[in-house]
């Protein structure tokens, strides 16, 4: 009996070393934040255009029938990282043939003219979330926010926080890549 | 060529420390004197060189040479001198490196001071420190050398975090560590114990001054940490249950737990197998913090650079380190024979209960730390583990243990009388409703917890006194009596009293500061007006100012109390141009009833546009500072009790490491 008391402790130490070695994997991130909404369908929503912005708005309905995946980008005029952001997000339009929709959210309508007019427009549509509702229902923590939507209107991917610096574009065109939603991979 | 000195003097350490890992030891089993004696000599050896090391990379991060990648990476020739200093041990490397001076600086001590221990377990001691050291400055040196170069050099560093950049989180890392590694000198006294197959009262007095003085660190260690977080991260609150701050506080846990069963061997030759895995648990879960902060286990705001290679590698070191001592023990620690009987109701049964509840503690903070981790590889769900569970499940078992701790010191050793101790501790635990009813009658409102709480808190406090007045008759003899009585009471028994009080008296603060605190967060505009906490205060604005190497905007608020101008607050917001972060400097104004502590940030909303409204976060917490006090109450109980002179009882008078020690308390 007290020998087997003994081995208690040793026992218990193998025990947490093998769910250690388990963690250690380098393929694990445990600051990933996994969505409720991956592989669920997008959201209900409604959203009218921005005025003085001359895209339309955006609901459920542009993200569904799509020929090819698309990305929604939750961000505001007041967001500073979404400015850096917003550079990363205007390349991959321009270059690769990104599909972009922005919910700008609870932004006053003429800011948020005024910043699309000073480092343009990447957007194709853009909804305007004054209330923050449309944010609710896509479950965002903060803003800046990046989902990648199928083309039957499924979540497929959730990026949280500003896609800025080597190792978020990195994870962020691998996803692109794995949906398909470049223009690239579509050709091939 | 002063990186490579420190290169070199590393490598040095590191045969210096293969060899004392198997030569004393050996010379111990097979009896050969010399062979033992030679201990002595690496143990000091290794500490030289391992100093040189240390002393080099902190003369690069001095010198600002940036030709060093450490240096690069971490530092910039515009911060200020003492956080160049502090950079030594800012990054994986360095901290590493002083990880490791505090683990020779501990070896050679017992070398040193160790003259009372018998050569043949002095000797296997030494031997398992310097498996230690061979185990980390081989990790040091080929995972993690602080001395690698850097070409081209970069013209200027990257910069510290510029949240480290404060006096009481330089001194944070040096002290934490020390209380951390200082076990490793108790787990390698556990481990030669187990060698030899033998562990008695003199075992547990050689080892008690040693645990004490890591003890103490450590709680110095926590407490800078808790106070550095409470004034610079501008969230006014000192405890989160991060996991980084759950694995420093395990081994505080387990190490008072350790230093109370300890007593218990030394004075009644018990508890001895429970005393030897606790010393070996406590060292054990010190390493899993070591392992936890630096192998991106789980998220924490803490994390170092994370990299698997470097976690493989500590997790190695755990494997053998944890698996060899706790293998060691289930082979050898049956055999060991039980010590004094005693009645349930006596001294050691008191400590029994410590202990228990101690040790229940902890596995509670350790299953709440790795539940996450635990969750995920069994089911793949991901979540946190928060303050609700740490506070529902840890709370209440501190309060029970504070219930005890009062009681504790009245009973005697082997069978105590009950009768006696409940007639002496009659008058104090009345006194103690009644405080705690003028407490309710004051603070009417806030949780029921905080009422039981305070009763216990006070009941601790005031039992303590007692308990020390009844032993120098204060009040009850001759004032000459009474002084002659304290100054023949052993100083540890001055330190128990101190030290339990400090924690009564932290505790107050704890309870105060959680329970009623009032908190407002506002946008205002220059002008806007705030109350709290029956003060008043106005915003005047904000000015631009340009520091050494960060600009601040620096608020201006006007506090009054019933129209009286009661003080002015600064709270700034810096942003580090280099390191592109910005930090929260808080302003505080502290008194012992309570801090206003007020803090400035760029608004997080459209307002934002406008660049005139800011966010104001503004709390009062009540009684905090008791928190503190009593934090220094209990390093000051721990250093009274190291200074008794039963514990230095053969040890040469080296009146350096007595003086140092030793507190006008008397």
């Amino acid at each position: 009996m007290k020998r087997l008391i003994a081995v208690v402790p040793l026992a218990f130490a193998v025990v947490l070393g093998a769910f250690f070695v388990w963690g250690l994997n380098p393929e694990r991130d445990p600051s990933e934040i996994p969505s409720v909404l991956i592989s669920q369908a997008a959201p209900e929503f409604d959203l009218p255009s921005v005025p003085g912005v001359d895209v339309p708005g955006l609901g459920r309905a542009d993200l569904t029938d799509n020929p090819g995946p698309v990305v929604v980008n939750v961000f505001a005029s007041w967001c500073v990282p979404c400015k850096a952001e917003h550079a990363v997000l205007t390349r991959f339009v321009e270059r690769d043939g990104l599909r972009l929709f922005g919910i700008n959210y609870k932004d006053e309508p003429e800011d948020a003219a005024t910043w699309l007019s000073d480092l343009g427009n990447p957007y194709e549509r853009i909804g305007s979330d004054l209330s923050g509702r449309a944010g609710i229902e896509w479950g965002i923590s903060g803003v800046p926010e990046t989902f990648i939507v199928g083309r039957d209107g499924t979540v497929l991917y959730r990026y949280v926080g500003p896609i800025v610096g080597e190792d978020a574009v990195k994870k962020f065109t691998t996803a692109l890549a794995q949906a398909g939603a470049l223009d690239r991979e579509l050709g091939s | 060529m002063i990186p490579e000195i420190g290169h070199f003097a590393l490598a040095l350490a590191l045969s210096l420390a293969v060899v004392q890992s198997v030569l004393p030891i050996l010379g111990a089993s097979r009896g050969k004197v010399r062979w033992m004696q030679s201990a002595r000599s690496s143990a000091i050896g290794q500490l030289f060189f391992v100093g040189v090391a240390f002393a080099a990379l902190m003369r690069s991060f001095v010198a600002s040479d940036f030709t060093v990648r450490n240096v690069a990476e971490n530092s910039h020739s515009l911060k200020p001198l003492l956080f160049k200093i502090a950079g030594t041990w800012g990054s994986h490397e360095g901290s590493l490196l002083l990880w490791v001076l505090i683990l020779t600086i501990f070896g050679a001590g017992v070398a040193v001071l160790g003259s009372n221990i018998p050569a043949a377990t002095k000797a296997r001691t030494l031997s398992v420190q310097a498996w230690i050291s061979v185990g980390f400055l081989s990790f040091l040196l080929f995972t993690s050398n602080p001395f690698d170069r850097v070409f081209p050099p970069p013209v200027d560093g990257s910069d510290l975090n510029p949240l480290l950049q404060d006096v009481g989180l330089a001194m944070h890392p040096p002290l934490l560590y020390f209380g951390y590694v200082g076990f490793s000198i108790v787990f390698s006294f556990a481990v030669a114990a187990l060698i030899e197959g033998r562990i008695d009262a003199a075992w547990a007095r050689w080892v008690r001054p040693w645990t004490l003085a890591a003890w103490m660190s450590l709680t110095a260690g926590i407490a800078l940490g808790s106070w550095w977080a409470y004034y610079e991260l501008g969230w006014g609150g000192w405890w989160f249950w991060d996991p980084v701050e759950n694995v420093s506080f395990m081994p505080w846990l387990l190490g008072t737990a350790l230093l109370h069963s300890a007593i218990v061997t030394e004075k009644r030759d018990a508890f001895k197998s429970w005393t030897i895995l606790l010393a070996i648990l406590t060292f054990s879960l010190s390493l899993l913090g070591t392992f936890i902060v630096r192998s991106g286990l789980l998220t924490s705001v803490h994390a170092f650079a994370v990299d698997p290679e470097r976690g493989i590698y500590i997790l190695g070191l755990l494997a053998l380190s944890i698996g060899g001592s706790l293998t060691l023990y289930a082979w050898r620690a049956p055999d060991m024979e039980g010590g004094g009987l005693f009645r349930p109701i006596s001294r050691e049964a008191g400590l029994l209960v410590n202990n228990l509840i101690l040790a229940a503690a902890t596995g509670t903070v350790l299953f709440g730390t790795l539940y996450p981790l635990l969750l995920e590889a069994l089911t793949g769900d991901k979540i946190s583990v928060g303050p609700p569970f740490f506070n529902a499940a840890f709370v209440p078992m501190m309060l029970v243990l504070g219930l005890f701790m009062g009681a504790g010191p009245y009973l005697s050793w082997k069978r105590a009388d009950i009768a006696g101790v409940l007639q002496r501790v009659r008058f104090v635990a009345g006194l103690t409703g009644l405080v705690t009813l003028v407490v309710w009658y004051l603070i009417s409102g806030g949780p029921f917890l905080a009422y039981v709480s305070i009763l216990i808190a006070v009941w601790l406090l005031l039992a303590t006194l007692r308990e020390w007045a009844l032993r120098i008759k204060f009040m009850e003899a001759p004032l000459s009596e009474t002084l002659r009585r304290a100054r023949n009471l052993p100083r540890a028994s001055h330190g128990m009293t101190m030290a339990h009080a400090g924690l009564a008296v932290a505790m107050i603060g704890m309870i105060g500061s959680s329970a009623w605190k009032s908190e407002e967060i506002v946008f205002v505009t220059p002008g806007a007006e705030v109350a709290i906490a029956g003060f008043d205060l106005t915003f005047a604005g904000v000015e631009r100012l340009r520091g050494p190497n960060y600009i601040a905007d620096r608020g201006r608020l006007e506090v009054r109390r019933d129209g009286q101008a009661v003080t002015t607050l600064y709270p700034e917001r810096r942003s580090y141009p280099v390191a592109q972060t910005t930090t929260t400097e808080s302003a505080i104004r502290s008194t012992l009833a309570g801090d206003l502590y007020a803090s400035i940030s760029e608004p997080a909303s459209e307002e934002a546009a406008s660049g005139e409204a800011w966010t104001l976060r503004i709390l009062y917490e009540p009684l905090v500072n008791f928190m503190w006090l009593g934090a220094l109450m209990l390093v000051a109980g721990g250093a009274l009790s190291l200074s008794d002179r039963r514990l230095r009882v053969g040890v040469p008078r080296r009146a350096r490491h007595q003086g140092g020690l030793r507190l006008p308390a008397e």
